[in-house]
């Protein structure tokens, strides 16, 4: 079932799931950068009655507004699918840049950073947006920027707690003795452990950035109206969902599609990491 | 055969020196007592000190000087901000949560029902959620890689991946609509009216939480089993000839309390998290959905009460949940 491995060097095992989780998040990703280009409609024009049935120039049917539900779901995977993947890598980069901090710094410190990772952690990530999002407005960047800061305290955990066992061992500290700069022992000795949970952890964090930025617009306070987006439509459209379930559906599966995706590439990475290291469950 | 007592890997050993487990406890809970009134600052102050100009931000923009002012005054947003936050906090302790900026109604009296509302909701999904997840996860971990273990953790990857309202609407769109229309796809009912009074309508959203909670849940059980029946205390049960099923139960499952209490606080976080989108989904009248038309309707004193009673809630469960896992060592990822 899985490959075997080629020559040296880190070549990963085509489990199952990685095969399913690369072709899904691939089809999803041309949706979503692709489809805008491939839209027989505009998104906005108005075509047929609302919530109309599927017809020869428009395969899903109509929605809430009667506007073409196959050119909107084209177009609706852009921002969300841009902004999900900012926002994972973002979060990733940044949660374990603070992990590094952590593992290599005194015990005062890395306490301190804890409690302020807590801090954050004891928001879940939707009411954390719909916090700032209340008072400062809808704006992109910022979702982006909460969903990212979400993320942060569970990478930088993770980071902290791989990296510590390197930076404890006796090479480091002598590295250090000789006065090799952090930044070196970190690039030379840490981050090339860590990079395999680090990308385990970069797949699920984007299944979850797809999640709260679709849910966000499913509320109302991410992507803003007319815009085209696929967490907006599933709001848009639920209120006839026994009528004209095509509008909703189709969304739904894009969006589910990536996530399950993300999902799958995790699942299917954190194998190979266990694999690696010998243990296997 | 050496008749010495074997002790099952899930119960702790005594620290080494008498009451360092029980210093180590209240360390923890000072540490969480400090978060919880830095989450009481961060809501305050992103909700009223952050804000350039609140009451032009709640009335709209053309809104004129003198009703700016008046709001200005009742809010008591002339004041210093560190005594408006005090005078808040000391509000929030005694149970006076402010006055509803939509209907003029104290808080308390708008949010109580709604919070009875979000919580029969989560216990009713808590009681299916952990014990459906127990079973599941030791009959899952004594039937390793068979065909039913593998189809179930095909799905719950496939679950857990999806968002709550991609879970939801599809639970909507099988049993509510469009395949199999047996239940109502909205749980809208009179507020002030139990929820327990309208079973139909609470169907699917609990349905969605326990997915949500059972899919994530019964995996950390099914591993946790795994290790214990790897151990070599099983082995030894076995080779001393004990049965199977009793092995399984009398053996592997410690404590069935401890376990629980922690399965629990993760299904209570795991459906807090999901509590707003949910609510939303199925217009189901509870705190999610009093923080998100809180929003719509910049009614300020609802949103404080709302985001600080979940985000206090979330953190708590989780709080436990840590506590439970780093001191009996169940589920770590």
């Amino acid at each position: 079932m899985s490959a075997p491995r080629a020559g040296r060097g880190r070549s990963v095992t085509w489990t199952w799931q990685l095969i399913v989780g690369v072709t899904a998040i691939t089809m999803t990703c041309l949706l979503a950068f692709v489809g805008p280009f491939l839209a027989p409609h505009s998104t906005s024009e108005i075509l047929g009655r609302p919530f109309g049935p599927p017809e020869p120039g428009a395969l899903l049917g109509f929605d809430v507004l009667g506007r073409d539900v196959v050119s909107r779901l084209l177009s609706g995977g852009l921002s969300l699918v841009t902004m999900a993947t900012i926002a994972a890598s973002l979060g990733t980069i940044v949660g374990a840049f603070i992990g590094l901090v952590a593992a290599s710094a005194s015990p005062r410190v890395d306490a301190v950073i804890m409690r302020c990772l807590d801090l954050v952690l004891a928001f879940p990530t939707i009411v954390l947006a719909l916090l700032f999002v209340a008072i400062l407005g809808a704006h992109p960047a910022l979702i982006v920027g909460i969903v990212a800061l979400g993320h942060t305290p569970s990478v930088a955990r993770i980071v902290r707690g791989a990296a510590g066992s390197i930076v404890s061992r006796d090479y480091v500290a002598w590295a250090r003795s000789i006065g090799m700069r952090w930044s070196t022992i970190m690039t030379r000795e840490v981050i090339p452990n860590i990079m395999s949970p680090l990308m385990v952890e970069f797949g699920l964090r984007l299944m979850w950035s797809v999640g709260s930025i679709a849910a966000l617009s499913f509320l109302g306070y991410g992507i803003q109206p007319p815009a085209a987006d696929w967490g907006l439509m599933v709001s848009e459209n639920k209120s006839a969902l026994s009528q004209q379930p095509l509008s909703v559906v189709a969304p739904i599966l894009a969006i589910a599609v990536f996530t399950i995706g993300a999902n799958l590439i995790a699942e299917g990475l954190a194998r190979h990491v266990a694999r690696t290291e010998g243990r296997s469950r | 055969m050496s008749t010495t007592a074997i002790t099952p890997p899930g119960v702790a050993r005594r620290g080494s020196r008498r009451g360092a487990p029980a210093r180590r406890l209240l360390w923890r809970l000072g540490g969480g007592l400090v978060v919880l009134f830095a989450v009481s600052v961060v809501v305050f102050a992103v909700t009223q000190a952050l804000p350039g100009d609140l009451p032009r931000l709640i009335l709209g923009t053309d809104a004129d000087e003198v009703q700016i002012e008046a709001l200005r005054l009742q809010l008591g947003l002339d004041r210093p901000p560190l005594e408006q936050y005090l005078s808040w906090l000391g509000g929030v302790l005694t149970g006076d949560l402010g006055t509803s900026l939509g209907s003029g109604r104290p808080v308390a009296e708008v949010l109580g029902f709604r919070i009875l509302n979000s919580f029969t909701l989560i216990t009713i999904s808590m009681l299916i959620a952990v014990p459906l997840s127990m079973v599941l996860g030791v009959l899952t971990a004594a039937r390793r890689d068979s065909l039913g273990d593998r189809a179930l953790l095909g799905f719950s990857m496939v679950t857990n991946a999806l968002p709550d309202f991609v879970l939801g609407t599809l639970l909507i769109v099988l049993l509510g609509t469009t395949v199999l229309p047996l239940f109502p796809p909205v749980s809208l009912f009179p507020p002030g009216d139990l929820p327990w009074w309208y079973p139909a309508q609470l169907v699917l959203p609990v349905m969605t939480l326990t997915i949500m909670a059972v899919t994530y849940l019964y995996r950390l059980v099914r591993s946790s089993v795994i290790d214990v029946l790897d151990s070599e205390y099983i082995q030894m049960a076995r080779l001393k000839g004990l049965a199977g099923p009793v092995v399984l139960f009398r053996h592997a499952l410690p404590n069935a309390v401890i376990p629980a209490i922690q399965a629990s606080s993760i299904v209570f976080a795991v459906s807090l998290g999901g509590l707003v989108v949910i609510e939303n989904l199925f217009a189901f009248p509870g705190v999610g959905s009093a923080l998100s038309s809180a929003i719509a309707t910049h009614d300020i004193p609802v949103l404080q009460a709302c985001v600080l009673l979940i985000a206090a809630t979330f953190f708590v469960c989780n709080t436990i949940a840590d506590l439970l896992s780093a001191r009996f060592g169940w589920g770590n990822r």
